[in-house]
C-alpha cells in the first residue's frame, strides 16, 4: 500500500516535472512560429533549446551535492529532469537537421564527422540515448550495480556539451562563461569528494 | 523507501511580510543586475537617423533585399555586446556626430576630413550588395556610401604604400562592450586590405542605410563595406585609416590565425575549421519553417569583378 501510493506519488512528480519543464521549448516554439525570435529564429530556436539540455544536465547532476552538503533531497527528480536534458537535446539536434540545415545530408554529414564542434555535441547525445533506455525502475532492478557504473557516462555527456556549448560562438561571452563554470564545480566537486572522502554513504537512494 | 519529510522551519527563517510585500522591487534590483550583465532590454532609443541625398548606381543585386527591421536588429559589433540584438538595444548612448576621421601614414596629404562635409562633397550612391557573414548567414543590404577610392584619391597614397590600416573609434563610456569585465577582444578593433583591394570599385565606405543616415548600430557615421568579404571585414565606426608598407594586423586574426585570415574572400570551398561555408542561411527569406539554406557564392558572387586581384594567389593558404 505505501509503496503503491510512493510509486503514484512519485509518478505526479515526474509528470509535474516534465510539464513545467518542456515550457520553454513550447514558448520559444511559439515565438519562433509566430515572428518574435528576431531576425534569425532558427538559430535562437535552435541555441535555446541546446541552452536548456545543457541546464537539465546541470540540474541533474546539482542534486546529489545539494543533497550531500545542504541536505536538501531533490532525488525524486532527478530522473525527470535526466530526461528532460535528453529530451532538449534531441529537438536540438531535430531543429540543426531540418530548420537550420534543411536535411542537407551532403553536408550534414561531414560536418558531424569532421568538425569538432558538431561531433563532439552528436557524441554527447548519443551517450544519453542509453542513460534515457534505462532510465526506469526495470533496468535500475536488471542492471544492478551495473546501471550505476553505466549512469556515470552522464559525466562524459556534460563534459562533451559544455565544450560544445564554449565552441558554438566566435568568442566566449557571460552566459556561456557561467553555464561552463557550473560543469566544472559539479565535476570538481565528484572528484575532489573521490580524492577526499574515503567511502562516500552508501545509503539506498 | 526513503519518504521525503518536509524539514521544520525555524521563525528566523520566515521572511518577514514586510520584506515579502517588497519583493517587486528585489526583483527589480536583480532585473537590474542582468542588464549589467548584458542581458537586459533597451536602455536608451536610438537618435534618429537623417534622409541622405543619394544616386543611383550600376552596382546592385537583383535579389530581394533585407528588411530595414532585419538588418538593423542582427548585427554583430562586439563594441556593444556579444549578442545579435545587444547593438540595436545598447548603442543609444553612442555619439556619431560630430565625427572626423583621419588618413595618414605614407601619402602626399596626410588630412583629417569632417564626415558630413565628405557627405556633402560626394555623391553618394546607392549599392545594393550581398552581405555574407563567417558564421554562415547573409543578407542584401541598401547601402548609401562612395567608393573608398575617393577618399584615398585625395591623400595621394606614395608609391611604398601597399596596404590601408583602418581603425575603430574606443569609447568605453559610449559603448558598453569595451567597458566591464567582460571583453570578447582588445581594442581597437582593427582591419585591413591591400591597396589595390582598397582601390577596387565595389569597396566602399558606407554613410547610410536605406537612404538615411547609418544607424548606430550599423557602424554610424561610417563603416567599410567590402562585399567580396566576409562581413567582419567591414570594419565599423572609422576613426582612423593610414596607408602602410606591411600588412597590417586585423583584429580576427590576431584573436584566433588559424579560423581568421587577413584576405577573408567568401570562399565555399574553405571551410571555417568549425563549421562548413558551403551554404548560408539568408535572413529573413523563409522564416521559422523553412531553413532559407542557399549555397555560397564564390567571392560572394562578385567573382567577375574581383577574381582577378587573386590570379595565381592560393586561396586555401590565403584564406
Amino acid at each position: 500500500m505505501a509503496s503503491t501510493r510512493s510509486a503514484l506519488v512519485d509518478g505526479l512528480i515526474g509528470w509535474g516535472t516534465y510539464v513545467v519543464g518542456l515550457v520553454p521549448a513550447a514558448v520559444y516554439f511559439w515565438l519562433g512560429a509566430t515572428g518574435g525570435l528576431g531576425a534569425d529564429p532558427v538559430r535562437s530556436f535552435e541555441q535555446t533549446l541546446g541552452l536548456w539540455a545543457l541546464r537539465f544536465l546541470i540540474l541533474t547532476l546539482a542534486i546529489t551535492p545539494l543533497r550531500q552538503l545542504v541536505r536538501i533531497n531533490l532525488l525524486r527528480y532527478r530522473r525527470a529532469l535526466g530526461l528532460l536534458a535528453f529530451w532538449y537535446a534531441v529537438m536540438h539536434f531535430t531543429v540543426y537537421l531540418t530548420l537550420d540545415r534543411g536535411l542537407i545530408w551532403s553536408t550534414i554529414i561531414p560536418d558531424i564527422a569532421r568538425r569538432p564542434f558538431i561531433t563532439l555535441g552528436f557524441a554527447a547525445l548519443v551517450l544519453l540515448v542509453p542513460l534515457a533506455i534505462t532510465s526506469n525502475r526495470w533496468s535500475i532492478r536488471r542492471l544492478g550495480k551495473n546501471w550505476r557504473m553505466l549512469h556515470r557516462l552522464v559525466y562524459v555527456a556534460i563534459s562533451l556539451a559544455a565544450i560544445h556549448y564554449l565552441l558554438a560562438t566566435k568568442v566566449l561571452d557571460p552566459t556561456q562563461a557561467l553555464h561552463f563554470a557550473l560543469v566544472v564545480m559539479l565535476l570538481g566537486y565528484r572528484l575532489a569528494r573521490g580524492v577526499f572522502v574515503r567511502r562516500p554513504e552508501r545509503r539506498i537512494a | 523507501m526513503t519518504v521525503y519529510r518536509p524539514p521544520v522551519i525555524p521563525a528566523s527563517e520566515i521572511t518577514p511580510r514586510s520584506v515579502y510585500l517588497r519583493r517587486r522591487e528585489f526583483m527589480g534590483i536583480m532585473a537590474g543586475a542582468g542588464l549589467a550583465l548584458g542581458v537586459g532590454e533597451a536602455r536608451a532609443e536610438a537618435p534618429a537617423t537623417v534622409p541622405l541625398k543619394t544616386v543611383p548606381s550600376r552596382y546592385k543585386v537583383d535579389e530581394p533585399v533585407t528588411s530595414r527591421e532585419d538588418i538593423t536588429t542582427y548585427n554583430n559589433f562586439y563594441e556593444f555586446g556579444t549578442d545579435k540584438p545587444d547593438p540595436s538595444r545598447h548603442s543609444g548612448d553612442f555619439k556619431p556626430r560630430p565625427w572626423t576621421i583621419t588618413v595618414d601614414g605614407l601619402v602626399g596629404k596626410p588630412q583629417t576630413f569632417d564626415v558630413d562635409k565628405l557627405i556633402a562633397e560626394l555623391p553618394i550612391e546607392e549599392r545594393i550588395y550581398r552581405m555574407r557573414c563567417v558564421e554562415a548567414w547573409s543578407m542584401v543590404i541598401p547601402w548609401d556610401g562612395f567608393p573608398l577610392k575617393a577618399l584615398l584619391d585625395k591623400v595621394e597614397p606614395l608609391g611604398s604604400a601597399k596596404y590601408v590600416a583602418f581603425e575603430t573609434v574606443v569609447r568605453p563610456k559610449e559603448m558598453p562592450g569595451q567597458s566591464g569585465y567582460f571583453q570578447p577582444m582588445p581594442w581597437p578593433y582593427v582591419e585591413g586590405l591591400r591597396l589595390d583591394e582598397a582601390m577596387h570599385p565595389l569597396a566602399i565606405l558606407a554613410v547610410g542605410l536605406y537612404g538615411q543616415t547609418l544607424p548606430n548600430q550599423n557602424g554610424a557615421p561610417l563603416r567599410l563595406v567590402v562585399p567580396w568579404k566576409y562581413g567582419f571585414k567591414g570594419i565599423k565606426s572609422i576613426v582612423r585609416i593610414s596607408l602602410v608598407e606591411k600588412q597590417p594586423p586585423n583584429s580576427w586574426n590576431s584573436l584566433q590565425a588559424n579560423e581568421y585570415g587577413f584576405y577573408a574572400n567568401v570562399n565555399p570551398e574553405v571551410d571555417h575549421p568549425r563549421w562548413s561555408q558551403a551554404t548560408e542561411r539568408r535572413i529573413g527569406e523563409s522564416g521559422f519553417f523553412g531553413s532559407g539554406r542557399r549555397p555560397t557564392l564564390m567571392f560572394n558572387g562578385y567573382a567577375d569583378e574581383v577574381a582577378s586581384l587573386y590570379a595565381g594567389m592560393d586561396l586555401r593558404a590565403n584564406y
